[in-house]
């Protein structure tokens, strides 16, 4: 049975249209997003990746006017239907941006931020949770010494994996990630890989990337995305060796994007 | 052709030098004949004593006391309104046209000559808010005449556009990633502001309100008919009954440096006798309000130090 037409999708954009004030990002884009898997999304700039996933967590409407048509259900329901509680749907849709936005503060208290700002103040709990996240994120054993520092001593690859643990630490039930290693070098571009391999027994994640040979390396499923349509969405394998559109084939063989 | 082009870069570049010295001149010469003719009154006993001999003798130590007590009590008027109203306008009010509006609105307040605020302060705050709570306490004519307070509160709704402008620029330098991530970890938008933007824009508002202060002080128009004494043989001070600790009287008159300046300079009766004290007290006000904005200005470069990334 082809896993993609199973019912139960932890994320589901249906028939899903995305404007920005009067310009129209996203058109009719239908992807199922399964739990414990990693979906990427590939296409070439400006085709509507980051948009997409700024639309599961509702965070682009935080700087602009936005419109949108059809649903993006989140365990079955519509969050974008009216008296949904945004600030508990970004509690449980976790995000990783695309340039590491670390606060000026402690790294302690970077990952800490999300648990006092829900009300988690006792000190064991915190120490408990941020050590967890910190190991999850694979940089507890860089930073243990060290947490009470501004977390701008820390590289770009331990910013960006600083930011994954702030996520984490509020246990979420899907990761977004919007180009998380665009802005970094090799060996924090690995650090990152290898640790979205680890992350995903857990979660649902879905990530943009420009990097193609990333998505064929970390994910499990790939959309691509051409002018805010949804042109393929299949397995990797799928897509890199057999790819059934034309356009999908031209861009994964470099022919343009 | 070519020649002619580079000619009349050069001749530019000398007319903006020109222009340039000239403005530097006119500072240097009113510092540097301060500085002269000032230095060398200012004695630990100029400063701490109070006029004598129908002020042409003695210190400008009532003045001095005056100046920093309206001033502070200016800043408590201001920093709270100015702080709140940009907090409005950049984090809630939009770019709609009440936002628009409110906007401008301040800007010409920036604009308002000071005497205006003067008129203003006696109409608004002595006669309707003054008398009003002498009216409704049944206090005789204690809030409804001239006093710190009032001076206070007018000079406050003076430097609010400083405080206002500093503010929402401080708020607005804010990185909008770093909103983005509170955001994304399901901040509510009280918790952004809160938490977020707000301690990283502290030096910024702190930077605004010295500067808003250094603005104030050097104030004489606004706090002309609304507080301001020519002598004053006291200084506005009471003490509380029963604790018996000291305090500022704020419905007192009191004397403020710039006043002084003014006064002695136009009303003295001997103006001649009190050239020197006249310099001696403009070379304080200047002081202080270089001490100021020198302040300011290391507090900017030290937070900006520390939030460098």
């Amino acid at each position: 049975m082809d896993p993609l037409t199973k019912n139960s999708y932890k994320v589901e954009t249906k028939n899903l249209s995305y404007s920005y004030e009067d310009h129209k990002v996203l058109h009719d884009v239908s992807l199922p997003i399964p739990d414990k898997k990693v979906t990427a999304v590939i296409g070439p700039s400006g085709c509507g990746k980051s948009t997409l996933i700024k639309a599961v967590n509702r965070i682009g409407e935080i700087t602009s006017q936005i419109k949108v048509e059809g649903e993006v259900l989140f365990n079955g329901e519509n969050i974008y239907r009216p008296g949904v509680d945004v600030v508990e749907l970004r509690r449980r849709i976790g995000m990783v941006f695309q340039k590491p936005n670390p606060f000026p503060k402690s790294i302690y208290e970077n990952v800490a931020f999300g648990l006092r700002i829900h009300g988690i103040t006792g000190k064991e709990q915190l120490d408990s949770i941020v050590e967890q996240s910190l190991r999850q994120a694979a940089l507890w054993d860089e930073v243990k010494d060290r947490l009470p520092e501004s977390a701008f001593e820390l590289s770009g690859g331990q910013q960006q994996r600083l930011c994954i643990a702030r996520a984490l630490a509020l246990d979420p039930e899907v990761i977004l990630m919007d180009e998380p290693c665009s802005a970094l070098d090799p060996t924090g571009t690995a650090k990152i890989e290898e640790t979205i391999q680890v992350l995903k027994s857990d979660y649902c994640i879905l990530i943009v990337t420009h990097n193609m040979q990333q998505a064929a390396r970390v994910s499990d499923y790939t959309a691509f995305l051409n002018l805010g349509r949804l042109i393929e969405h299949d397995l990797t394998t799928n897509i890199f060796t057999n790819p059934k559109n034309k356009l999908t084939e031209d861009y994964i063989t470099g022919r343009f994007g | 052709m070519k020649k002619n082009r580079k000619l009349a870069g050069v001749i530019f570049e000398n007319i903006c030098r020109f222009f340039t010295i000239i403005s530097l001149i006119a500072v240097v010469l009113i510092l540097g004949s301060l500085f002269l003719k000032g230095k060398g009154l200012i004695t630990w006993e100029f400063l701490t004593t109070e006029p004598l001999d129908g002020m042409t003798k003695g210190g400008i130590f009532p003045a001095i006391f005056g100046t920093i007590c309206v001033t502070v009590l200016m800043i408590i008027f201001a920093l709270p309104l100015g702080v709140a109203s940009a907090i409005y306008l950049v984090e809630y009010a939009g770019t709609g046209f009440l936002a628009r509006t409110i906007r401008a609105a301040v800007n010409n307040l920036a604009g308002v000559p000071s005497i205006v605020f003067g008129l203003f302060g006696v109409g608004f705050f002595i006669l309707f808010v003054g008398r009003n709570i002498d009216k409704v306490l049944q206090t005789g004519l204690l809030f409804g005449q001239p006093a710190m307070l009032w001076a206070a509160a007018t000079l406050g709704v003076l430097v609010l556009p400083v405080v206002i402008v500093s503010t929402e620029e401080a708020l607005r330098a804010v990185p909008l990633s770093h909103r983005e991530a509170a955001y994304a970890l399901g901040a509510t938008k009280f918790q952004v502001v809160s938490r977020v933007v707000l301690p990283q824009s502290l030096s910024g508002i702190l930077t605004g309100a010295i500067l808003s202060v250094s603005r104030g002080a050097g104030e004489t128009a606004p706090i002309l008919f609304t507080g301001c004494a020519y002598f004053l043989p006291r200084l506005p001070v009471v003490t509380i009954p029963y604790l018996n600790i000291p305090m500022i009287n704020p419905l007192d008159q009191f004397m403020e440096l710039s006043y002084h300046l003014f006064i002695m300079a136009t009303q003295s009766i001997d103006a001649q006798a009190t050239r020197p004290i006249q310099y001696g007290t403009a070379f304080i006000l200047i002081t202080l309000t270089f001490i100021l904005n020198l302040s300011a200005i290391s507090l900017r470069i030290y937070f900006r130090r520390r939030h460098k990334r």
